[in-house]
């Protein structure tokens, strides 16, 4: 191995470890200066995403323990931006040790982009490993807050066992088909009957990515984490980690397990990991939405719709074609930037009227017209309604599954996902409801977000209505990296 | 030509956003009533045919899945759109008054407005169906925020009723993308899809569109919704709204399902006289006037419906002229309905009926007794017009429903009449001592009025003048039996 050729293909990863342990040193040495290890860790993330636009357009390194391809970069630059806007969203919430805590996002944002960039099992699971870590400590940051513990606590012992499940599979594969190279492993399991213990590597291995995109039944740490995280962590874990977890669980489909899939169409169910993927996408999609019709406070609302937006996103996964692949990379892309924007509005809220629960947007109209009208257009947009993109990625997802199978197989599924759509307006509508409608019970002093928290709202409202209205400039992106 | 409609409406909603308050009324109505203008224009001096669906723009949108950005005309939708102007101009007119909010207030009626056009002449099925679900969230602001009595509830009701009807659509929509591999209206009207498919495909498809239109019993949004409406909302609910789930019915889920609509056309006829009796009955009892007016709309939309399952040339022309008659008779009765409820504070006929309003408002009452004579089918009013056409149609097909719509028929006229005898006539009112009502009706409300009265009148007693061009473009349509 060349390590001048290591080097170059990880640029992106060393600058973010470098600015990592530079935004740490100089918290340590004097905590006086937030804004500037905000600016530096920004810095850092510029670099970096300048660093992966200079890769070479295709490289492996050690059996693809470090790939770079259009898709990869193209997911690593995604994961960039939103870590972005996650240092943006922090700068306002006033934590102390904002050094460590801004190199902990940037050690998270190394963990997704080694996610990303390996198409090797055991460097997927170090990758997944480093991004859990560094959010469990994100999630219980905010030492004044009782729930911020609870909530990594619960975060950490869910994620510990389910990263033990993962391994536990890996290793069943691994001992299988002699090789955790994912390239190779697709033609090991080519024309075999599919073996018991196999199928057993293929569910552990599954779970623990069910649990990083909270898919249910592996869902439970996720509305205590969105509650009770600083709001920039929250907004980190649903959007980055997810898009990542996404891209990963989509690779691994389609270049080890591609062999495998089973069938989960209603009338010809077949062994394999997409029956798997589709109990589990229904039963996100039921108890998402349905548990989500009881909160009151928006950030647990927010996590409960997430389970059951993980659940429509499974979806193009269990189509298992170039379209739905490219559907669910589409669908998870505009629910991380649609997310992270929703949590910037939160942020806001909460930091005026110090609490998040939906008593707390009412009125907002009033009182901040852009706000509302940047949350509208988040919800709107979560809800699958148009212009917004996710109605088009809505529309892609369903689509995809409905395709895939012969004789509309699928159609059970894309049902329970409409009907879940239709649940899923009612919560979203009495969020805008409160935004809207209700009057403000607190005094009614108008909100003056700042200029910078104004344009990068504004920048993600604009994306979705872009992505909505133009959906092609990021779907012909993602189709031809997938060819 | 006709697409500026879509353009000029949208436009003009998002600049509503950033104008001062004062101005915001008159950009709303110089908005609509461009709109209505190019509609006007469009249907009255287009030369070409009428029996074709004539593309008007056609750009790839996302090349990748086969989405285009494709809008065409034929007569059935170049009437819509002049209803749709016509009662835009009208709501506007209508809601000079408010105060609250207005300049969000006038953004989401025209997007509801846009909206519509935009149904109406889309060609690409995934372009009608980004306009139809775009209707859906204005409605709830417009009601939730504006609206009266139990406006929530009603909003709420009226938008989870619409998107579960979307939901229908949606499903149906992609059976038939994914088997036919395009999203062309014309392409999609010519492809054989097979039998099966269609036997299960058209029933939801049709039923997804047909909650919007008010089919019994999946109606009861509609009165709900209608009374929980602010004036303008209850105009648009009845004089567009429910037309985009019968034009959608007609123009994708008949047209493309032809099988399937041959099996089921019965069922439909059954569902729609059904609606017919049942609301006209129920309204019977009303003692809210707009709870009456509301199901007056269920019952006449049934008549849509009916018209539609007769798969005839006279019977589907019938169905679209009363969408037009019924949009305007409609929009006229529930806007006088707010004229009264904005000056007395009460929509109860007992209350009302205590008041005198003969006296008092002249001009209303005759408005009034207009537009219940139009709505109970006096010849001369379009009402007329349009459901003897349609019951001509369905005689051919199903005789004995005829008969029972007759019964139908007796109990619109007789609910009618009981609101008008109570709301203008009642003999309580002689016993009490009238009071001049204030604020006096206002020009714009007479204009508006007006407007409604005029082109129920011109219809009713010219019906070919719409016919000559709905007829070529039904006949245009591969469902029909010969």
């Amino acid at each position: 191995m060349n390590y001048l050729e290591l080097v170059r293909l990880a640029l992106p990863e060393i600058i973010l470890t470098v600015s990592a342990l530079a935004v740490l040193a100089i918290g340590l040495v004097n905590n006086r200066v937030p804004g500037f290890c905000s600016g530096l860790a920004a810095a850092g993330l510029l670099f970096a995403a300048a660093a992966v636009l200079q890769l070479p357009p295709q490289a492996v390194l050690s059996q693809g323990m470090l790939v770079v391809s259009p898709l990869n970069s193209l997911f690593q630059i995604v994961c960039l931006a939103l870590a972005f806007f996650t240092v943006i969203v922090a700068r306002p919430e006033r934590l102390a040790n904002s050094g460590e805590y801004l190199a902990l996002v940037l050690l998270a944002t190394v963990g997704l982009l080694l996610l990303i960039g390996s198409e090797e099992l055991l460097m997927i699971f170090i990758g997944l490993e480093l991004t859990g870590l560094s959010l469990y400590v994100l999630t219980a940051f905010d030492r004044t807050n009782q729930q911020s513990a609870e909530a990594g606590l619960k975060y950490f012992l869910f994620g510990s066992v389910a990263s033990a499940f993962t391994l536990f599979g890996i290793s069943l594969l691994y001992g299988l088909t002699k090789t955790t190279t994912l390239s190779a492993i697709g033609p090991q399991l080519a024309g075999h009957p599919l073996p018991p213990l196999l199928l057993v590597g293929i569910i552990m291995t599954l779970f623990g990515f069910a649990f990083k995109v909270a898919a249910a039944p592996f869902h439970l740490w996720a509305p205590d984490t969105y509650q009770g995280a600083p709001v920039s962590a929250a907004a980190f874990i649903a959007s980055g980690s997810k898009v990542a977890s996404f891209v990963v669980l989509a690779k691994i489909l389609r270049t080890a397990l591609h062999e495998v899939p089973g069938s989960a169409a209603w009338h010809a169910l077949a062994g394999g990991w997409s029956p798997v993927l589709a109990a589990l996408a229904a039963l996100s999609i039921i108890v998402g939405n349905f548990t989500a019709l009881a909160q009151r406070n928006v950030r647990r609302l927010l996590a409960y719709s997430a389970v059951a937006h993980a659940g429509y996103t499974l979806l193009g996964l269990i189509a298992h074609s170039t379209e739905g692949f490219s559907a669910t990379l589409f669908y998870t892309t505009i629910y991380g930037l649609t997310l992270v924007g929703a949590f910037g509005v939160v942020a806001f809220v909460r930091r005026e009227n110090g609490g998040d629960d939906l008593a707390d947007f009412a009125g907002l109209s009033q009182r901040s017209p852009l706000l509302a009208g940047c949350m509208a257009i988040f919800i709107l947009s979560l809800a699958g309604l148009p212009p917004l993109a996710g109605f088009f990625g809505k529309f892609y997802l369903f689509s995809a599954a409905f395709r895939a199978a012969p004789d509309q197989g699928l159609l059970w599924l894309v049902a329970l996902a409409l009907f879940g759509s239709l649940i899923s307006l009612y919560y979203y509508l009495i969020i805008l409801k409160a935004i809207f409608l209700d009057d403000s019970n607190t005094s009614g002093f108008a909100f003056r977000p700042d200029f910078l928290q104004r344009i990068t709202l504004t920048v993600f409202a604009g994306a979705v209505l872009f992505l909505g209205v133009a959906p092609e400039a990021l779907v012909n992106r993602i189709l031809a990296c997938l060819v | 030509m006709i697409a500026w409609t879509i353009y000029l409406t949208f436009a003009g909603a998002i600049l509503l956003l950033f104008l001062p308050r004062a101005l915001t009324r008159w950009v709303a109505l110089l908005t609509a009533a461009s709109g209505f203008v190019i509609a006007f224009a469009a249907f009255f001096f287009r030369d070409g045919d009428f029996g074709h669906f004539t593309t008007i723009v056609r750009v790839p949108w996302v090349p990748a899945l086969g989405m285009e950005y494709h809008l065409a005309a034929d007569g059935i939708s170049l009437t819509m759109a002049l209803v749709t102007g016509l009662t835009a101009v009208c709501a506007v007119l209508f809601s000079w008054r408010v105060e609250e909010r207005p300049n969000e207030f006038f953004f989401w009626l025209l997007l509801v407005v846009g909206g519509s056009y935009g149904v109406f002449l889309s060609a690409d099925l995934f372009l009608f169906f980004v306009f139809y679900e775009l209707v859906i969230v204005p409605k709830y602001f417009l009601i939730a925020i504006w609206g009266s009595t139990n406006k929530e509830y009603g909003a709420m009701k009226l938008t989870l009723y619409s998107f579960l009807g979307g939901a229908l659509v949606f499903i149906a929509i992609l059976a038939a993308y994914t088997t036919a591999g395009s999203l062309d209206l014309q392409q999609l009207a010519r492809f054989q899809f097979p039998a099966p498919l269609q036997h299960w495909a058209f029933p939801v498809l049709f039923l997804g569109f047909a909650i919007l239109a008010g089919i019994w019993p999946l109606h009861t949004w509609a009165p709900t919704g209608h009374v929980a409406a602010p004036t303008a909302g209850s105009m648009l609910l009845a004089g567009i709204v429910m037309k985009l789930g019968a034009y959608g019915a007609l123009r994708v889920a008949m047209n493309l399902f032809p099988l399937g609509f041959a099996e089921w056309s019965k069922w439909i006829a059954v569902l729609a006289v059904i609606g017919i009796v049942w609301a006209a009955a129920v309204a019977l009892r009303q003692n809210d006037l707009k709870f009456v007016i509301g199901y007056s709309s269920v019952s006449h939309m049934g008549f849509v419906l009916l018209g539609l399952a007769a798969a005839n040339s006279l019977g589907v022309s019938g169905a679209v002229l009363q969408m037009f008659s019924h949009g305007v008779i409609g929009a006229l009765l529930f806007a006088l309905a707010g004229v009264i409820y904005y000056r007395t504070h009460t929509r109860n006929l007992n209350d009302l009926a205590t008041l005198g309003l003969s006296r008092t408002m002249p001009f209303v009452a005759f408005a009034f007794v207009v537009a219940s004579a139009a709505s109970l089918g006096i010849p001369g009013f379009s009402g007329f017009a349009a459901e003897i056409t349609i019951l001509l149609g369905v005689w051919k097909v199903f005789p004995v429903v005829v008969a029972i719509t007759g019964v139908g028929m007796v109990l619109v006229a007789a609910f009618t009449l009981r609101a008008m005898r109570k709301t203008f006539f009642s003999d309580a009112a002689r016993l009490t001592t009238t009071v001049a009502v204030t604020p006096p009706i206002t020009f714009a409300e007479k204009s508006g009025a007006s407007l409604l009265l005029l082109a129920t009148l011109g219809v009713g007693l010219d019906p070919k003048l719409l016919l000559d061009r709905i007829q070529p473009a039904v006949e245009a349509m591969r469902f029909l039996q010969p």
